[in-house]
C-alpha cells in the first residue's frame, strides 16, 4: 500500500527514541497516523508540530497498519502562531477537537480545506474566534449532526433569529422562544442572530458554547468521551469576566 | 544461554534510554567482565540515588537535600526566577553556566491530547514564589514548541495579578546556523523576533 497527500499535523506522540507517531488531517485520507522516523530527532522536531502542513507518502503492508511516513514540509503554520497566546489555545482545541472526534480513515476533503482556511486565520486575531466557531459547525455537519440556524423551528420565519434549540439544534426567534428563552442558546449575529456592529467575546463565547454542546451531545456521548481540555480551555478565554460587562471587542 | 539474573541484567539495561536489546547485552557483558571496578561501585551509586535523591521542594529539581544546592546557595540572585519543562532543562542551563538565578521546574507542559492541565503542572507554587517580595523577574525557558508556548502564555496569564516581570527566551537562528539549513518555522520566528543591530 502506497499513497501520497498533503497532511496537517494534528498531533506528534513521541515512539521510542527517535520516532514519531503523526496524526494527520490529510485532503484525501481524512486523519491517518503513520510512524514517521527519526522525527523526535532534533533536527526534525521544529517540523513536526501541531498545525504545521506537509506533504507526506505512507507506505505499509496492509491498509490497516500503522504504516510509515516519509514527510516533507510544506508550510510551518503551528510555528507562526508561537507569539500569539490566544492563537495557540484556538490551534490546540482545534488539533484535539478533530482528533477526539473524527473517524480514523475517512476522508472529508471538505474539511481539510476548511482547516487550511482555520490555519490562515488563526494569524488574524480579530478573525479567527469567529472562524473557528464556523469551522465547528462545518465538522458537526461533516459528521452528520448539522445544525439549521437559517429558519425557526416553531415559526418558519427567517427574520429575527436569537436562540437555538439546544435539543433539535434549530434556530428559534425571539418572539417564539418565550417563557423558554433561559432554556436556550443564543445566537450571535455573525451566525445569523440579532446583528452587532462588532464581534464580542459574548458573541465568541455564544458560539463555542453551541458548537460545544453539539459536540459533546451529539458527537463524543456516542463513543462516552468527553470534550478535550484543550477546547475547554478555548472557551474559558471568551468566557464572560464576573467584574465586566464582558462586551469586549474581540 | 545465559541464566535467568544475566536475563534480568540484560532486560533492564534494554529499558534505559539509548539502549536496545543488542547494546543492553554488550553493557551487560562490559559490566561482567569489570565486575570490581565498575559493576559494584555501579550498583552502590545506584542503590546511593535511589534512596538517597528526591524533589526539592522549592524549585523541583533532584538533589540529595531538599531545597537543593541551587536554592540553597546564597550567592544565587533570588530576584530572578527560570522556569523550564523538565530537570534536564535545568541541567542544560546549568551546564551553560549562564544563569545565576533560581529555577522552577513545571514538570511538564500543558498537552491538550495527553490530558495535562495546568493542575497537573507545578504552576500554583510558581505562582505563589513569584509573589514573594524578593522576586524581580520571572524567565520563562519553556521549549519552542506549541505545547511549551502555550504553557508560556498560560503561566504569563497567571503570574499577571503577582505583577512580576516576565520575559521569555528568544526564538529564532542558532549560534552557527545557516539560514540555507533553518527551516521555516525557525526563520519565520527569527525574522519576527528581529531588532535593531
Amino acid at each position: 500500500m502506497q499513497w501520497t497527500d498533503e497532511g496537517i499535523i494534528l498531533s506528534a506522540r513521541r515512539h521510542g527514541e527517535g520516532n514519531l507517531v503523526l496524526s494527520l488531517l490529510t485532503r484525501e485520507h481524512g486523519r491517518h497516523p503513520g510512524l514517521v522516523r527519526g522525527g523526535a530527532g532534533s533536527r526534525r522536531r521544529g517540523e513536526m508540530q501541531p498545525g504545521n502542513r506537509l506533504e507526506v507518502t505512507w507506505r505499509a503492508r496492509l491498509a490497516q497498519h500503522l504504516g510509515a511516513y516519509q514527510a516533507e514540509p510544506l508550510e510551518a503554520s503551528g510555528a507562526r502562531l508561537l507569539e500569539d497566546g490566544d492563537a495557540l489555545v484556538g490551534l490546540q482545541a482545534v488539533c484535539a477537537v478533530l482528533e477526539t472526534t473524527l473517524p480514523e480513515r475517512e476522508a472529508h476533503p471538505a474539511l481539510f480545506e476548511a482547516m487550511l482556511a482555520l490555519l490562515a486565520a488563526l494569524e488574524t486575531p480579530e478573525i479567527w474566534p469567529a472562524v473557528m466557531v464556523h469551522f465547528e459547525l462545518g465538522l458537526l455537519r461533516e459528521l452528520g449532526f448539522g445544525l439549521d440556524l437559517s429558519v425557526c423551528a416553531l415559526t418558519g420565519a427567517t427574520d429575527d433569529l436569537a436562540f437555538v434549540s439546544p435539543r433539535t439544534g434549530r434556530a428559534v426567534t425571539r418572539a417564539a422562544a418565550g417563557e423558554w428563552r433561559e432554556r436556550l442558546f443564543r445566537l450571535p449575529g455573525f451566525l445569523g442572530g440579532p446583528p452587532s456592529d462588532d464581534l464580542t467575546s459574548d458573541d465568541v463565547y455564544d458560539g463555542l458554547a453551541l458548537t460545544g454542546h453539539f459536540l459533546q451531545h451529539h458527537v463524543l456521548a456516542m463513543t462516552s468521551k468527553e470534550l478535550p481540555e484543550a477546547r475547554l480551555r478555548l472557551l474559558e478565554l471568551f468566557a464572560p469576566s464576573p467584574t465586566t460587562s464582558g462586551d469586549g471587542v474581540v | 544461554m545465559t541464566g535467568p539474573e544475566i536475563d534480568r541484567l540484560i532486560q533492564l539495561l534494554a529499558r534505559l534510554p539509548g539502549l536496545g536489546p543488542r547494546s543492553a547485552r554488550r553493557a551487560a557483558l562490559h559490566l561482567l567482565k569489570r565486575r570490581e571496578a565498575l559493576m559494584l561501585p555501579l550498583a552502590e551509586a545506584l542503590s546511593l540515588a535511589a534512596t538517597r535523591v528526591g524533589d526539592c521542594g522549592l524549585c523541583g529539581n533532584l538533589d540529595t537535600s531538599d531545597p537543593c544546592a541551587i536554592c540553597a546557595d546564597p550567592a544565587r540572585d533570588k530576584s530572578l526566577i527560570c522556569v523550564v519543562e523538565e530537570v534536564a532543562d535545568l541541567w542544560a542551563l546549568e551546564r551553560a553556566g549562564v544563569f545565576r538565578g533560581r529555577y522552577h521546574v513545571l514538570g511538564g507542559t500543558l498537552s491538550a491530547l495527553d490530558g495535562i492541565g495546568p493542575d497537573d503542572l507545578r504552576i500554583g507554587p510558581l505562582v505563589a514564589r513569584a509573589g514573594a517580595d524578593e522576586v524581580r523577574e520571572v524567565i520563562l525557558a519553556t521549549g519552542a514548541t506549541v505545547d511549551g508556548q502555550t504553557t508560556a502564555h498560560y503561566v504569563t496569564d497567571r503570574l499577571k495579578a503577582s505583577g512580576v516581570e516576565v520575559s521569555r527566551l528568544a526564538h529564532g537562528v542558532p549560534v552557527g546556523g545557516e539560514l540555507d539549513y533553518l527551516d521555516d518555522g525557525t526563520l519565520a520566528t527569527a525574522l519576527k523576533a528581529r531588532r535593531p543591530f
